[in-house]
């Protein structure tokens, strides 16, 4: 589970807790959606990007399409996923 | 400080433990809340988490947070990405979760709750999440290698091959299993039927929506997906009572059998994205939405578990199953408490997407302990109906006859009372002509959750609601696994055809494709319908023969665990990994020989080959065969079963020569001769090279 940031403790006022609860549920709900994706096989185009600028900024990432369209093909392709009975 | 707050904290969870497994154990009488239940498997998985996990983490198998997982090592953001631990927990849960651990506690329910509470703690704890969390590790340090590669290469290349023969003779085997039970949960059912036929138009609308319309976007088709699911479900009510398409739908189990094998061919032949991907979203949410649904509603309703603790049925005169309690208990009840199968997934993508060795006793051995807890919810769910039902729904027709009275008069004799009227008013109540002899544990599981989930929203009303759905989820991601396994199958025939036959090796190739699937499908569809035919129901002989596979495959796993403690020199710890390796041996080879050479034809094969043989010498025909040629079918496939269960028992026995053989010759050796990764970073040229040609 993603904790609460540190401040959270701290924060008296109104304002900063709403602040608080609000960064926590998008975080929550950014985490949920990353691991509803995975267990379709398809893991973060996002994080994929910020891989590909990095390390190979020469060549233009795949888009989202086509990284969707890989991993689809890969998850049922050869020596794809295993599913448990 | 910190310590004498996690003594009293953990002081206090045993004590709680305690007394709910005693309230379990020593209670007499009137029944008891499912609570006690839920209480007693929470307190046992949090005290094993927190002490068992991190012994094996820290002092058997030395877990370095520094050491780089070859998600760290090979980071090319597609296959092998460093992940978050909860989004990779989600992951590891959804690939190992299936119908497995729904369907073994139902069946095991006839022994009564406590056998089966008991094995599935003890064996998850001790056996299953060791296994899943060994598995992990290895293949982690291994740059995420498969089972069969980690056994090749630490036991060497035949018992490599054997594995691989025996994974493909187990998926077979499971793939006809689970088929069966879908086929047991649909057959006369016309309102299942059409709620489960319509996934697949839903499912190719939902291909072509996210192949033409919007690409990509998962989560909104899946919205819509289940939207019209719900409404299929709704829908399926009123076909069942249509007097045109009512009985259109109403098919028999041979139909049904024959219809699954004509799917299963087309679904894994055509594209993947046209009705396989769109089917899988929907089977993987509608999975975790449900068992997150059962586990609310056992919580608010607190039903109350009616099953006795141990029935008569431990001497396995069972109607279910055949067999005692040692060893059939321990293979009915495969995956909630330990699974071979695990094997293949932990060795799978799971490693490749692991941030640090860290994490593995969370994703490893925690992911585990919440499968175990979904075995344990559906233990609740068939052992809170009124066991007089449960036998009703478990039992064959060839015991209880095929109408209301004649089955109540049986459960009778057994000593639980229900009256036929009320067996059929609970039919009428979940929307079914008859719940008679429906084995598979599907149907049971169903009408659990519906009594639970009805008592939090719709009451009675919604009862055949509940019930549909449970078996439309059930059914969906059987029918998903089989599809996808059938190619999983394919793919490794062609690899093994490709041996003699090049050609056959093109997975683009059209004629190998339609072969080898062809290949594939007539080989469980055998299975399937020598089962769908059986009189005893099928899943009395298939079932135990799933269960043998599963646990023998778990019990290479754990052999080639102690292996690699050995060979990493770590062979002080080595029971770990072998003393549930043994006891899965002990279990397995005992059922297998069992189900060889019993003399009871209920049991063993080869007897009731030779019964029908007898019978066939001196001209009599016996039910249910009409004909000689139905008798000489009949013969023929207890011959078939006794191969394949001979084939099991020569790979695992092999299995044990080899492991150890590689464990003493291990122990002579006075330094580490595991085959890893190296710990320290250093990336070599071919490495580089490697990572450039994957980017």
């Amino acid at each position: 589970m993603p904790r609460p940031a540190p401040q959270a403790k701290e924060a008296a006022g109104g304002a900063d807790l709403l602040c608080v609860c609000r960064d926590t549920l998008v975080r929550w709900g950014k985490d949920a959606r990353r691991t509803a994706s995975l267990m379709v096989g398809q893991p973060d185009y996002e994080v994929y990007v910020a891989h590909a600028e990095a390390t190979h900024p020469e060549q233009p990432p795949l888009d989202r399409t086509a990284f969707f369209r890989l991993h689809e093909a890969r998850r049922f392709g050869a020596g794809g996923a295993f599913r448990c009975c | 400080m910190g310590k004498l707050k996690t003594a009293l904290i953990f002081g206090a969870i045993a004590i709680l433990g305690a007394i709910a497994l005693a309230v379990i154990a020593l209670h007499q009488g009137e029944s008891i809340s499912a609570v006690w239940i839920v209480v007693a498997a929470l307190c046992v998985y949090a005290i094993a988490y927190r002490f068992y996990a991190r012994y094996l983490a820290g002092k058997v198998m030395g877990l370095n947070a520094k050491r780089p997982t070859p998600a760290v090592r090979h980071n090319d953001g597609l296959d092998f990405v460093p992940t978050p631990r909860n989004v990779l927990f989600g992951h590891h849960f959804a690939a190992i979760a299936g119908a497995g651990p729904l369907v073994g506690p139902v069946l095991a329910a006839q022994m009564g709750y406590l056998p089966g509470v008991l094995w599935i703690l003890v064996g998850a704890v001790l056996a299953g999440a060791v296994q899943d969390m060994m598995v992990l590790f290895m293949s982690t340090r291994r740059d995420g290698r498969s089972l069969g590669d980690m056994v090749r290469t630490e036991m060497g290349p035949i018992p490599g091959i054997i594995a691989q023969v025996g994974v493909l003779m187990i998926m077979v085997i499971i793939l006809a299993v689970l088929a069966l039970v879908v086929v047991k949960a649909l057959a006369e059912s016309p309102w299942g039927t059409f709620t489960v036929a319509a996934t697949i138009p839903i499912a190719v609308f939902m291909g072509l929506y996210t192949r033409y319309l919007r690409p990509g976007r998962v989560g909104e088709v899946s919205v819509i997906g289940v939207v019209l699911l719900v409404l299929a479900i709704i829908g399926g009510g009123h076909i069942a009572a249509d007097p045109y398409w009512g009985p259109a739908f109403t098919l028999t189990g041979t139909t049904l059998a024959l219809a699954m094998m004509a799917y299963g061919f087309v679904a894994s032949v055509i594209p993947v994205w046209l009705l396989l991907a769109p089917r899988d979203y929907l089977s993987t949410f509608l999975k975790i939405g449900a068992i997150l649904a059962l586990a609310v509603g056992i919580l608010i309703v607190r039903p109350h578990v009616q099953m006795p603790a141990v029935t008569p049925f431990i001497d396995g005169t069972g109607p279910v199953f055949s067999g005692a309690l040692f060893p059939f208990l321990f293979i009915t009840i495969a995956c909630g408490a330990v699974s071979g199968f695990h094997a293949l997934i932990s060795s799978g993508t799971t490693p490749k997407l692991l941030e640090n060795e860290n994490q593995i006793p969370l994703i490893g051995y925690g992911a585990m302990l919440c499968e175990s807890f979904v075995a344990i919810m559906a233990l609740i769910a068939a052992t809170v109906l009124d066991p007089a039902v449960y036998f009703a729904m478990n039992s064959p027709v060839a015991v209880i006859g095929d109408n209301a009275a004649s089955a109540a008069a049986a459960v009778a004799q057994w000593g639980f009372h229900i009256t036929p009227g009320e067996l059929e008013q609970l039919a009428r109540d979940v929307g079914e002509h008859s719940i008679l002899s429906r084995a598979g544990g599907a149907p049971t599981l169903a009408v659990g959750m519906a009594h639970i989930l009805s008592g939090i929203i719709g009451g009675k009303a919604m009862m055949a609601f509940w019930y549909h759905f449970a078996i439309l989820f059930e059914a969906l991601f059987i029918l998903t696994t089989v599809d996808a396994g059938t190619r999983v199958c394919r793919f490794m025939i062609q690899d093994l055809l490709g041996v003699a036959v090049p050609k056959m090796r093109e997975t683009k190739s059209w004629t190998a494709n339609v072969v080898a699937t062809a290949l594939t499908v007539s080989l469980w569809g055998y299975f399937l319908y020598t089962g769908v035919v059986d009189p005893l129901g099928g899943i009395n002989s298939l079932w135990p023969l799933f269960g043998i596979a599963n646990q023998m495959l778990a019990a290479v796993a754990l052999i080639l665990g102690t292996v690699v403690l050995f060979k990493m020199k770590r062979e002080r710890f080595a029971w770990a990994t072998a003393i549930p390796a043994v006891w899965l041996l002990i279990c397995t080879l005992t059922a297998g020989f069992q189900k060889l050479l019993h003399p009871d034809v209920k049991i063993g094969f080869l007897a009731h080959a030779r019964k029908y043989q007898d019978a066939l010498a001196s001209g009599d025909i016996l039910a249910p065969a009409k004909t000689a040629g139905d008798m000489h079918r009949i013969i023929i496939n207890d011959y078939v079963n006794s191969t394949l269960t001979a084939g099991f028992l020569f790979v695992v026995l092999t299995m044990v020569v080899y492991g150890v053989r590689a464990c003493l010759k291990a122990r002579r050796i006075n330094h580490p001769t595991v085959v890893e990764q190296p710990a320290a970073h250093e990336l070599t040229l071919e490495d580089e090279a490697m990572d450039t040609a994957r980017a």
